[in-house]
């Protein structure tokens, strides 16, 4: 039982971590001290019933003035229906605050997630997020609505009760105040360990949630090599280390409980012996020592509903440590101070100057000094092997990532001193994961114009090809919801619908990411033939593993090296540079069944 | 019964107790989901969430006894001790005024006692009842989990991941809520009341009388309040299972959302469901307020009753003061624990609202079920691999369009064949029936002359990879990745499947190598890179028949090459299904399949079908003339529409 118990990850008391309420609680201040009002004058009233009681007893009973009594009894009857009031009050009031304080700390973190960069979501998984934006702030809910107010009231009733004690006769109370005293140390103890052990099941409900949400989202892999059972047994430990965590708390929980159980009763025991004493030697009243034991009695509940409010505050307040975890992270990728216009009318011309990055923690750079202009109206395709950074370098233009040395800009303006919404309205981008979401195609398409109009969705599905398969979908059409992350769809249906939603806000520069990868043969041919429509109007970078996109392209810039090493036409690389030929080559694999070489030759 | 539950061990307890559970479909969800369920739904709902809570009980039965056991002696050593007050004050202090304090002691001792005893056997029920209840949990959250991971595709596309979590978090946190605080307090309550029923009656009838006659307003408004906060606690339940969702599709296309501004809307949407959230708790709450106020006006106003006729029948000297002072004492102790009751009905209300959700989840039946008496694919069997589709028909939904019509096809063991068409033509509905994602509307997918549907998902899946356009990752290295294909394979052997595929020299090339963390979905991995580690799980899972949709999109040309090289190697002893995007897959099999409109229009090696003048025939054209461009991109019959 030495401090070195306490866990590590203890970051601070309970009441420092549940201070950073403050600004979420002012607001609602007027109703929760209401509340508290209320529940202070239940507590009263619950109090001054075994007084009078105890006056009926003492008075009107022993000398036989029933008169006294009707009144007495009357007043019972009118202390006990404010208590109800009371009861009534302290919830009604308590309720609507409490849910407010949730779903603003909710809202509150939802927009600060928003505001992260991608460095951040790679590194936290969804889950953990989750559990923090739903099961942690539910706890802080439950914890502001019953446990707080318990344990400020409680308190408060175990001093009152204890004052009362001491106005009745002070010999009873002082043993009273014996058998409660140890409480605060007991729960003292508890409180440490109990909020480490509250800490662990918390992370690990965030780290069963990520498991729960990936094999979801993975159980097409899962079942296509049959390993459902064994993505069984994963889940399954870590079902157990939350169970675990979770027995840790009851065997803390049966510890204290037990404890709140037995303090309360060997106090009144010594109450009864010695109130039974001074009664012998005349020193004390029977009335007194019912009234003692009665208060003795009725504090018995508030004791042990302090050791419940207790641990209820220590996981409130691990809930409240991981929930500031996010919130105090700073996103790097903000507004400028003072935003620049962008140049009008914008003209898109996009440069990068000895641009370099290097992802957070890596050993070494992904980019190094990258040179290379976008000229207005000009498509350039840019061409590497895979893993070599096309779509870390396609990612800095709307400033998913920032650059580590160099600059971008956006014709002559550096992107880092444009409002990040001015320039992601500059920006269009399709990214190779098309990230769609489980809404209606109109839905999914508007992301990139809120304002865009039916017919203007239509015209963009219709540039990227993608009108006839949805209205195939269904007679719903342009409402048609197509399940989680797109999956009923094809890739390359996925893929056009990304390309018209980069497309229907009319950007000035577009930034594409592979865009015709997952594309078949038949359909390959008219999303090019669109594309190149598109393309024609804007400028635009565009990431090309394909000689039929880069060949689209006015010029071709392959990426080695985390270098621009080549730079012209298609046709000039094909001539000058070697990587180029080897990246754009089309030698097929000679088996038995192909044709050989007879289409290949040159 | 529900067609056949899908190895349904752990769900038999269910099934067994609710044999006349209609099979749930999208209809009755969309039932359940109404805050206010009309009275059948409501009946069958509650009578498949009792068991539900039954069968998961059922195995700790006897453990649940002696955790009664402890509560009963805990509740009973708690109530003698005002007994024995009564005795110290009627009896005790009467004899130790006349000098003897023995008797005042003993009750003094008797009461310690007592509460020792009540302290030890409370230890014991926590412990107990804690155990019980997290094994519980334990096995509800497996039961989810086992459900939801036999649940074929289709059903995970509409469901959503974020209702299947909010099923295995937020609704779980629900039933533990009820499990973990309140259990006792339930018991306690209803044993102290009981208890306490008793010893008032046998302190004095008619007191006693104005007590129980004080419980039919509680029973009632007890009713009353079940019906409104289930309502409140339903709509919470839908609500957070939106908010779950929203929250993780947003966080898993965060870099959409960021690059098209979509923050605001997004937030304002998310606004929309908390404030419904918020909503129903506020109504929940202030349910809560008006029934606990309610059960505590009953019980002041019955106190106030039994003083007045108890002051009158000791002022006629029909009852001892000892007795009322005792009977008061009792008094307060009888009211007491119904608050307790209210916390509990409460936290049942809301409870039952997660076990409606969480059982009809574990009753949507699969459309995709498991035989009952799997027919075995002998290791040993000749030809190893022959693919036939006789006469299926296939549509995704009942009242949707044909996808597939009458196909038949037969693929003999270690062909390769190259599926090629148009979007939506059934191309990949071909490779999702034979690895049984979906079942045909008719006809048979047979592997080696069985049906499908009469092979153990086991042995289908030892025998059949699908390898899909999307290749997700999980959490863990790439070697675990890599593994998944095979659990128990050695390093070398994931080395030799990656060196086979040519995804070596990348992995190796990373910081850790194959003990690199992918991250979330591997996102620090490119979409090619991704594909290779997709490719290699294939390579290892070693299978008899292979299905390639769309699996080498996003490689550069270079190593798609490498990867075609060796997937001609693995696939030259095996049969192969690709839907294939570039001509030099497509050559590279042994036959190709045009599907037009869900129909084989062509069918042939790539050789005669180049030269046959069909649909392939102008696909091969336009091909060699896209290719040619390079040599000479003005020569005419150029890809249409270029320039």
């Amino acid at each position: 039982m030495s401090v070195n118990d306490a866990a590590p990850r203890r970051s601070g008391s309970s009441f420092t971590a549940l201070w950073r309420l403050g600004p979420y609680l002012r607001p609602v201040g007027v109703p929760v001290a209401g509340a508290a009002a209320a529940t202070l004058a239940a507590l009263l009233c619950g109090l001054t019933i075994p007084l009078v009681t105890q006056r009926i007893i003492d008075g009107p009973l022993t000398n036989g003035r029933t008169g006294q009594a009707i009144w007495l009894i009357l007043l019972v009857a009118a202390l006990g229906a404010a208590e109800a009031g009371c009861f009534y009050g302290r919830r009604k009031l308590i309720a609507r605050p409490t849910a407010l304080v949730e779903s603003r700390m909710r809202a509150d973190l939802f927009r600060h997630l928003l505001r992260l960069p991608i460095g951040f979501h790679e590194h936290w998984q969804s889950g953990q997020l989750l559990s923090r934006a739903v099961n942690d702030l539910v706890t802080l809910r439950k914890f502001l609505a019953f446990a707080a107010v318990f344990l400020v009231v409680n308190s408060l009733t175990l001093l009152v009760g204890l004052a009362l004690l001491f106005s009745i006769e002070p010999s009873l109370a002082l043993v009273g105040l014996c058998s409660f005293a140890p409480l605060l140390l007991v729960s003292f103890f508890f409180e440490t360990r109990y909020k480490a052990a509250a800490r662990e099941v918390q992370d690990q409900t965030g780290h069963f949630t990520t498991i729960v949400e990936e094999t979801m989202l993975g159980i097409r892999v899962l079942r296509s090599f049959g390993q459902g059972r064994a993505r069984a047994r994963v889940f399954r430990d870590q079902a157990r280390l939350l169970r675990r965590g979770e027995m840790r708390i009851v065997r803390i929980m049966a510890a204290l409980s037990t404890a709140l159980l037995i303090l309360p009763e060997l106090g009144i025991a010594g109450q009864l012996a010695l109130g039974g004493t001074g009664i012998a030697h005349g020193t004390l009243t029977l009335g007194d020592l019912v009234a003692a034991v009665t208060v003795s009695t009725y504090l018995r509940w508030p004791t042990e509903c302090i050791g419940w409010a207790l641990a209820e505050t220590s996981t409130a307040a691990a809930a409240c440590d991981r929930y500031w975890e996010i919130r105090d992270t700073e996103p790097d990728i903000t507004d400028p101070p003072r935003p620049r216009p962008a140049a009008q009318p914008v003209r898109g011309a996009l440069r990068f100057e000895n641009v370099s990055f290097q992802h957070p923690g890596a050993d070494r750079p992904v980019l190094r000094g990258v040179d290379l202009e976008i000229r207005p109206g000009e498509t350039l395709a840019l061409v590497g092997a895979t893993g070599s950074g096309k779509t870390t370098l396609a990612g800095l233009v709307p400033r998913m990532a920032d650059v580590s040395a160099g600059r971008i800009t956006v014709d002559g303006v550096d992107i880092r001193e444009l409002a990040l919404t001015e320039l992601r309205t500059i920006v269009g981008c399709a990214f190779e994961d098309p990230m769609l979401s489980s809404l209606t195609i109109r839905d999914n398409v508007a992301l990139g114009a809120p304002d865009a109009t039916d017919d203007e969705i239509r015209a963009a599905l219709r540039t990227a090809s993608a009108e006839e398969f949805v209205d195939a979908l269904g007679p719903d059409g342009l409402g048609t919801r197509i399940g989680e992350q797109g999956l009923s769809l094809s890739g390359g249906q996925r893929q056009r619908l990304a390309l018209a939603r980069a497309i229907v806000g009319r950007p000035a520069l577009l930034v594409l990411d592979d865009p015709l990868s997952a594309l078949d043969l038949h359909t390959e041919a008219e999303v090019e033939r669109a594309l190149r429509r598109v393309l024609r109007n804007s400028t635009a970078l565009v990431v090309a593993h394909r000689p039929n996109t880069a060949r689209m392209a006015d010029r071709v810039a392959v990426l080695a090296d985390g270098r621009i090493a080549a730079l012209g036409t298609h046709r000039e690389l094909l001539d000058s540079s070697a990587h180029y030929r080897s990246l754009m080559s089309v030698t097929p694999l000679r088996t038995p069944g192909a044709p050989d070489g007879e289409v290949m030759s040159r | 019964m529900s067609g056949g539950e899908p190895a349904a061990e752990v769900l038999e307890p269910v099934s067994a107790a609710v044999p006349e559970a209609p099979a749930r479909t999208a209809d009755t969800e969309a039932v359940e989901d109404a805050a206010v369920l009309d009275r059948a739904t409501h009946r069958r709902v509650r009578r498949r969430s009792r068991a539900l809570l039954y069968s998961l009980l059922r195995p700790w039965r006897w453990q649940v006894v002696v955790a009664m056991a402890a509560l009963i002696l805990e509740n009973v050593a708690q109530l003698i001790g005002p007994l024995l007050i009564a005795q110290a004050i009627d009896h005790g202090i009467p004899r130790a005024v006349a000098g003897d304090s023995g008797r005042l002691m003993w009750c003094v001792a008797g009461f310690t006692g007592c509460g020792v005893l009540a302290a030890a056997a409370r230890f014991g029920f926590f412990r107990l009842s804690g155990a019980i209840g997290q094994s519980l949990l334990l096995d509800l959250r497996t039961r989810i989990f086992q459900h939801a991971r036999r649940l074929p595709v289709a059903f995970h596309e509409s469901y959503t991941s974020g209702k299947v979590i909010s099923r295995l978090t937020s609704d779980i946190d629900a039933v533990r809520d009820l499990v973990e605080g309140s259990l006792d307090g339930l018991l306690t309550s209803l044993l102290t009341v009981a208890g306490i029923t008793v010893l008032l009656l046998w302190l004095d009838l008619p007191l006693a009388l104005i007590v129980l006659v004080s419980i039919v307003p509680l029973v009632m408004m007890t009713r009353w309040f079940r019906e409104r906060s289930q309502r409140a606690y339903r709509r919470a339940r839908n609500t957070v299972a939106d908010i779950i969702t929203q929250f993780g599709e947003t966080m898993n296309a965060v870099r959409a959302v960021q690059a098209f501004r979509a923050e605001r809307r997004k937030h304002a949407a998310m606004n929309d469901l908390n404030e419904v959230f918020r909503d129903a708790h506020t109504e929940a709450l202030g349910v809560v307020a008006r029934y606990t106020a309610g059960v505590r006006l009953a019980g002041n106003i019955a106190l106030a009753l039994v003083l007045a006729l108890g002051c009158w029948r000791v002022n006629e000297g029909a009852l001892p003061l000892g007795v009322l002072t005792a009977f008061v004492l009792y008094l307060r102790r009888f009211y007491d624990p119904l608050d307790e009751l209210a916390t509990f009905t409460n936290l049942y209300a809301a409870a039952s609202a997660a076990l409606e959700k969480i059982s009809g989840f574990l009753a949507t039946p699969s459309s995709v079920p498991e035989p009952e008496a799997p027919k075995p694919l002998p290791a040993d069997r000749p030809g190893r691999g022959r693919l036939v589709f006789r006469a299926v028909d296939f549509r995704y939904a009942a009242d949707g369009p044909v996808v597939l019509h009458r196909l038949d096809l037969t693929i003999p063991a270690g062909q390769t064949v190259a599926v090629v068409g148009a979007t939506g033509a059934g191309k990949s509905t071909i490779g999702k029936l034979a690895a049984r994602f979906y079942d045909p509307s008719s006809g048979q997918v047979l592997l080696d002359g069985v049906d499908l549907r009469e092979i153990a998902d086991a042995d289908l899946r030892r025998e059949l990879t699908l390898v899909t356009q999307e290749n997700f990752l999980f959490t863990g290295t790439i070697a675990e990745n890599i593994a998944l294909a095979r659990p128990g394979a050695s390093r070398a052997e994931v080395r030799a499947a990656a060196e086979a595929i040519g995804a070596d020299a990348f992995i190796s090339g990373l910081p850790d190598g194959y003990d690199t963390e992918v991250r979330k979905r591997g996102n620090r991995l490119s979409a090619g890179q991704r594909q290779m580690v997709a490719l290699t799980r294939a390579f290892l899972a070693d299978p008899t028949v292979l299905l390639l949709d769309e699996a080498t999109s996003s490689l550069d040309i270079p190593t798609e090459l490498t990867v075609q090289r060796a997937l001609g190697a693995l696939l030259a002893d095996r049969t192969a299904v690709i839907i294939a995007h570039r001509l030099s897959t497509v050559l590279a099999a042994d036959r190709v399949l045009v599907l037009e409109h869900g129909r084989v229009v062509e069918d042939g090696s790539p050789r005669e079908l180049a030269v046959a003048g069909g649909p392939f025939g102008l696909l091969y054209a336009r091909w060699s003339a896209s290719l040619g461009e390079d040599a000479d991109p003005d020569r005419p019959g150029a890809a249409p529409g270029a320039r």
